[in-house]
């Protein structure tokens, strides 16, 4: 776009605008990369400090020796001898940090899977068939307020529902379905997807919508006008022009389930080892070099995953 | 247009009702639950209403010090919502122009959002852990820690609520129009009159949900929370630490008292939007009225 500033300068060079006022306080007293600084520097530095630098301390404390209690700044490769520990001559079988990560991974894509599926649709419906503006505003701020209410209550809401003698079960009882109420409802990997599914649908929503909505609707007439069913507009229309969306949703949901140490403990009853459950046993087993080696596994896989994903589309440029 | 909905608006709006019910129906169960009786237990049926449970909350005879973490919370939500609006809106003006560094700050922030938080809890546990060594050795040897809930928990809650700020941010504006901007300097206002009277009352919605956001995800905060708080403990960590030996309802009436703060934020926040959105559609534009 060319600014006013620009035409203005076109049609009489020299001039400059505004009151001298406000011309003096235009003079470079600041210079304008100086004043970005100044905008940007404090949250730049809030980076620094809370994450950039933990980050590195992350890296270089894996790489220290420790005992019982206390760390030693000593270089040592404990930290990760001790997590792989009988991974080669357990051969073939996994090795308990293999186990964990088949684990965490078979949880994440299960709960990729879901909240994919329910997020697309719900986000088609917001985008397509709510007409209105003030529905849809309705509608997506309906979906919005679980995610400002904490995460534990919306845990632990489940408890009354899928306990043992919570309404699923003394319902299915009544009803003549089962003898005995059902263990696995509770305190299980269904309820940790449950719940996770609960939780993180809303990351998917947000993004796949967000996608939806900028699609010019003239293409979509465009499909149906050559002749396109319903499925064939979908599948060759609204999905690639929402892959931005979907791609941006899903590095959402699963670099949060990858770290889940919550909803898993929670959920799981404390029973299921997940890839942030070990970082937390080991810190609180005051093993740090040990946690931060795990950290880093995780942070590698993470990444290795996110690298792939966005080779699918530029993140940047969708925002 | 007056065609008739087709047989997917249907199907689709159930989906999108079964959807709510599943966001909304756990949740008002154990709101309904946490008015148990005195002799009610963890699950249906009700075992006659009371506020036995809520009033044992406060009354601290409970199995948390309710108000000392409510009142922590409250402190640091407010003080993280305060950073959240005024770093935020900073580096959104920031963003509008080019400078250097720019890259290295969006990716720190999508960083911060996507990298895990039991990750960024344990690097800032673990670098104020070197910091207390660091001072213990050289100068203080009786130090306790510099770990706490305005230091590394103000800091862990950051990296979580700034990069939602600063997203925030880049959609104002996206659609904000510099011409307005202009026009205030073309009438000779100053770069900082341009921003108060001009930038700031047309963003201010939006800068109330940055508020929005930054009280309520620093209120329920809980994996960042939880290497890098130091020794006390927040409302969630409460909440979570009660979970593994729940025998009766009081969880469920903390977990009422916990969202009964979030909805009234929630509701005060989108309050404030709707009638600052009001006044502005209401002394809009008076563009191509002619001169009155």
């Amino acid at each position: 776009m060319t600014t006013s500033d620009e035409i203005l300068q076109e049609g009489s060079p020299g001039v400059t605008r505004g009151s001298p006022k406000a011309q003096a306080s235009l003079r470079p007293r600041l210079s304008p990369s100086f004043v970005s600084w100044l905008q940007a520097g404090p949250m730049m530095l809030v980076f620094l400090a809370f994450f950039l630098i933990p980050l590195v301390f992350v890296v270089i404390v894996s790489f220290w020796d420790y005992n019982e209690y206390q760390l030693l700044p000593a270089f040592s490769g404990r930290g990760y001898t001790d997590t792989f520990e009988g991974c080669i001559d357990k051969l073939p079988e996994l090795c308990t940090i293999g186990r964990t990560y088949v684990m965490t991974l078979k949880l994440c894509f299960m709960v990729w899977a879901i909240t994919l599926f329910i997020g697309f649709w719900v986000a088609y419906f917001l985008a397509f068939h709510v007409k209105s503006k003030t529905w849809q505003m309705g509608l997506s701020l309906l979906c919005t307020i679980p995610f400002w209410t904490s995460n534990v209550i919306r845990m632990i809401a489940w408890i009354p529902l899928l306990g043992r003698n919570g309404l699923v079960n003394s319902g299915l009882v009544k009803a003549g379905l089962i003898n005995h109420p059902v263990e696995w409802l509770l305190f299980s990997e269904f309820s940790v997807v449950l719940a996770l599914v609960h939780l993180f649908t809303f990351f998917m929503v947000v993004p796949i919508f967000n996608s939806m909505v900028r699609i010019d609707k003239s293409l979509i007439e465009a499909a149906y006008d050559a002749g396109a069913s319903d499925f064939q507009t979908l599948v060759n229309v609204i999905i690639p022009l929402s892959k931005p969306g979907i791609v941006i949703g899903s590095i959402f949901v699963i670099t949060i389930v990858m770290g889940d140490f919550i909803t898993i403990g929670v959920m799981g009853g404390q029973q299921i080892a997940a890839a942030g459950k070990i970082i937390e046993t080991r810190v609180n087993a005051l093993q740090f070099p040990a946690a931060a080696a795990n950290a880093v596994i995780l942070l590698v896989i993470t990444f290795l995953i996110i690298t792939m994903m966005s080779r699918i589309v530029d993140i940047k440029k969708e925002l | 247009m007056k065609e008739g909905r087709p047989r997917s608006f249907y199907v689709l709006a159930i989906f999108f009702a079964a959807y709510v019910l599943f966001l909304y129906g756990p949740m008002i169960a154990i709101y309904i639950l946490s008015f148990q009786g005195p002799s009610g237990g963890l699950t249906f049926p009700m075992n006659g209403v009371s506020t036995f449970w809520i009033a044992k909350l406060f009354q601290g005879t409970g199995i948390v010090d309710l108000g000392a973490a409510f009142r922590r919370s409250l402190l640091l939500g407010i003080i993280v919502m305060i950073v959240t609006v005024v770093l935020s809106v900073a580096a959104g003006m920031a963003f509008r122009r080019r400078f250097k560094a720019q890259s290295i700050l969006f990716y720190s922030a999508i960083a911060s959002l996507i990298v895990p938080s039991i990750i960024t809890s344990l690097g800032i546990s673990l670098e104020f852990r070197i910091i207390d060594d660091l001072i213990k050795a050289h100068w203080h040897e009786n130090f306790e820690t510099s770990m706490g809930l305005l230091t590394s928990g103000l800091g862990a809650h950051l990296t979580w609520t700034l990069p939602f700020g600063l997203l925030i941010m880049f959609a104002i504006f996206n659609r904000f129009d510099p011409r307005l901007e202009e026009a205030a300097r073309d009438l000779g206002a100053t770069p900082w009159q341009t921003f108060r009277h001009v930038v700031l009352p047309i963003i201010l919605p939006s800068v109330i949900g940055i508020g929005l956001f930054g009280f309520t995800l620093s209120w329920d905060e809980l994996a960042r929370s939880s290497q890098a708080i130091g020794a006390v403990n927040t409302l969630p960590l409460d909440l979570q630490g009660l979970t593994t030996t729940v025998t009766n309802p009081d969880i469920y009436a903390l977990g009422t008292v916990i969202s009964a703060v979030s909805f009234t934020v929630i509701t005060l926040a989108l309050g404030t939007i709707h009638v600052l959105n009001k006044r502005q559609a209401a002394k809009g534009s008076d563009a191509g009225k002619g001169l009155v």
